[in-house]
């Protein structure tokens, strides 16, 4: 009787996430499964197609192919220079000099602030005749390209902005892992004659491996995702030229009402997010070092 | 200090304040932009002090935004509020509760969070609309504060760091386990309630995309969505654009540095082995 009741009261405690979880993830998951199989608008009926949404994804959708490409660009452009010059902020802030909580503070306020404020501030600095970047490089003799409107130049500047916008968050976990590595360890290093570049080669990269495995799985998800920026300041153009997979697959649902589909694109989304997800994991014994 | 270190700092000072400029320059453009007549905002080379400040570029946004701002602190307020009891309620009872099934409802919860939210999208949005919830700000917060995987996660991790001689004493003084929850064990994790309200408060008050997909009558509008439409409709007059955009982010700057602390103290025990 008395097991019963503090079953009850446990049950009790979690019925609120419980039913969210059900009723708001683990319900539409299945639909979302089922629909991929169908064609739908989300007001008649659903037809069953069996797979024919994959197969015209992957046969008869060039949009799907661009944006793919478009995403992975962005991705493998952004992660390095995000993780890179987070690295070297960490570093920069784990320094005793004055002030340093100015400093951390300064490099991260764009992580904090609304990718629509940060969308037109930049907008309009890549403004190719009026525009602060161009300006600035006129002042070193360079001719500035068009920016945004130009189809090569649009994603290396939305790229710029997000690693702008983005490099404070793996600042804070990567000042986090050098602030956890003993001090005990640099001074026997010293003592064994290693010179400091050696230092950080062997003591502090291999202890900050388990941070970068964490962020380079986060942001990989995160960046796979990209919208927002996306959506601010250049709506996908000029041409395609910055359409990302999620852009796509929001068009699709919200414009065209074709939702069977999109929950198509969302799953093969999903399964490219799950094995690269699982092939890091993997890999991380090659690299990764747990003291 | 021998002259070498002390040059090292110097170099390394110039360094960091040069790095700063570069961060801060947007941010300081957008406000130093709002302050200034629509003739000197697009200048080379820019002008970074606006002549004259014109305050009454924020008193025509205030005249246009009070619904949007006052729609954007409701939704953060519900979300922020709704999270911390719906999380801590059932992180407390996955740290400090014995019951029947606990431990598999962990693990199931823990797994339906890894699949990412635009795989279920659609049929959430296609439920709600038939629900009549499409234009209302139901799908803005109702679903998130009832789904709160992570900040549950969070607040397990730190019940479980709570003292055992604490609870036993609230035991044997006949407290009843809500009493327990609420009066002895809420108190102990205070930094990570805080942590989790600074989060939740700035993924609600940035978010971009729900409102954009829910919503679609003006007075409804979150201050984000109404800013993205108003750059279609005062395309020319930038000033405008730039006090709407500093409106949206001041709060969140204040409420970053009153709470930089609980905020790093979130990030870093998210990004722990």
């Amino acid at each position: 009787m008395a097991r019963r009741r503090t079953n009850l009261t446990g049950w009790l405690f979690i019925s609120p996430i419980v039913v969210g979880v059900v009723a708001f993830q683990f319900f539409p998951i299945l639909v979302s499964m089922a629909a991929s199989l169908t064609k739908w608008d989300g007001i008649s009926p659903p037809e069953f197609v069996g797979l024919s949404n994959f197969t015209d994804i992957f046969t008869d959708d060039p949009l799907f192919y661009t944006t793919l490409w478009n995403t992975t660009y962005f991705t493998l452009a952004s992660i390095p220079l995000t993780v890179g010059i987070g690295f070297l902020l960490a570093v920069l802030c784990a320094q005793r000099v004055r002030g340093v909580s100015f400093f951390r503070t300064a490099f991260f306020a764009p992580y904090v602030t609304n990718v629509v404020a940060i969308g037109f501030v930049w907008f309009w600095f890549f403004h190719p005749s009026d525009g602060v970047v161009n300006g600035l490089l006129q002042q070193v003799g360079i001719h500035g390209p068009e920016w945004l409107s130009s189809s090569t130049w649009a994603m290396p500047a939305v790229i710029l902005v997000s690693v702008w916008q983005g490099v404070g968050y793996p600042m804070i976990i990567l000042l986090a892992g050098l602030q956890g590595i003993p001090e005990m360890l640099y001074e026997s290093a010293k003592i064994d004659g290693a010179s400091s570049f050696a230092r950080v080669r062997y003591v502090t990269l291999p202890l900050l491996t388990p941070h970068f495995l964490f962020l380079l799985i986060t942001q990989f998800i995160s960046s796979f995702q990209v919208f927002g920026l996306i959506y601010v300041m250049t709506k996908g153009g000029p041409g395609h030229s910055t359409s990302v997979y999620i852009y796509n697959l929001y068009e699709n649902a919200f414009a065209y009402g074709k939702m069977g589909y999109a929950c198509a694109l969302a799953w093969i989304l999903f399964a490219v997010i799950a094995s690269v997800t699982y092939a890091q994991w993997k890999l991380q014994n090659r690299w990764v070092f747990y003291a | 200090m021998s002259i070498g270190r002390l040059s090292v700092k110097a170099v390394l000072y110039v360094v960091m304040l040069v790095l700063a400029a570069a961060f801060l320059l947007p941010l300081v453009w957008m406000l130093s932009s709002s302050l200034k007549p629509e003739a000197q905002v697009l200048t080379i080379p820019p002008d970074f002090f606006p002549n004259h400040p014109l305050w009454s570029n924020y008193a025509d946004v205030f005249g246009r935004i009070p619904v949007f701002l006052f729609n954007s602190v409701k939704l953060a307020a519900y979300n922020v509020v709704g999270i911390l009891v719906v999380s801590s309620m059932a992180g407390y009872a996955f740290a400090r509760l014995r019951f029947a099934g606990r431990d598999v409802a962990f693990m199931v919860l823990l797994a339906t969070s890894i699949i990412p939210g635009i795989a279920y999208l659609i049929p959430q949005y296609i439920v709600f609309r038939q629900i009549g919830w499409i234009d209302t700000h139901y799908p803005l917060w109702v679903p998130r504060v009832l789904t709160p995987v992570f900040a549950t996660f969070l607040m397990r991790q730190a019940f479980k760091t709570v003292p055992n001689e604490l609870e036993d004493a609230a035991k044997i003084d006949g407290a009843s386990t809500f009493g327990i929850y609420w009066r002895i064990m809420l108190p102990q994790t205070k930094p990570v309630l805080a942590a989790i309200a600074v989060f939740t408060f700035l993924d609600s008050w940035n978010d971009l995309f729900g409102p954009l997909i829910y919503l679609n009558s003006e007075n409804l509008q979150t201050l984000p969505v109404a800013l993205a439409q108003f750059q279609g409709e005062y395309f020319s007059q930038l000033s405008l654009l730039m006090a709407g955009a500093t409106v949206s982010v001041v709060p969140v700057i204040i409420v970053f540095l009153l709470a930089q602390r609980y905020f790093i103290q979130g990030i870093t025990m998210t990004g722990l082995k």
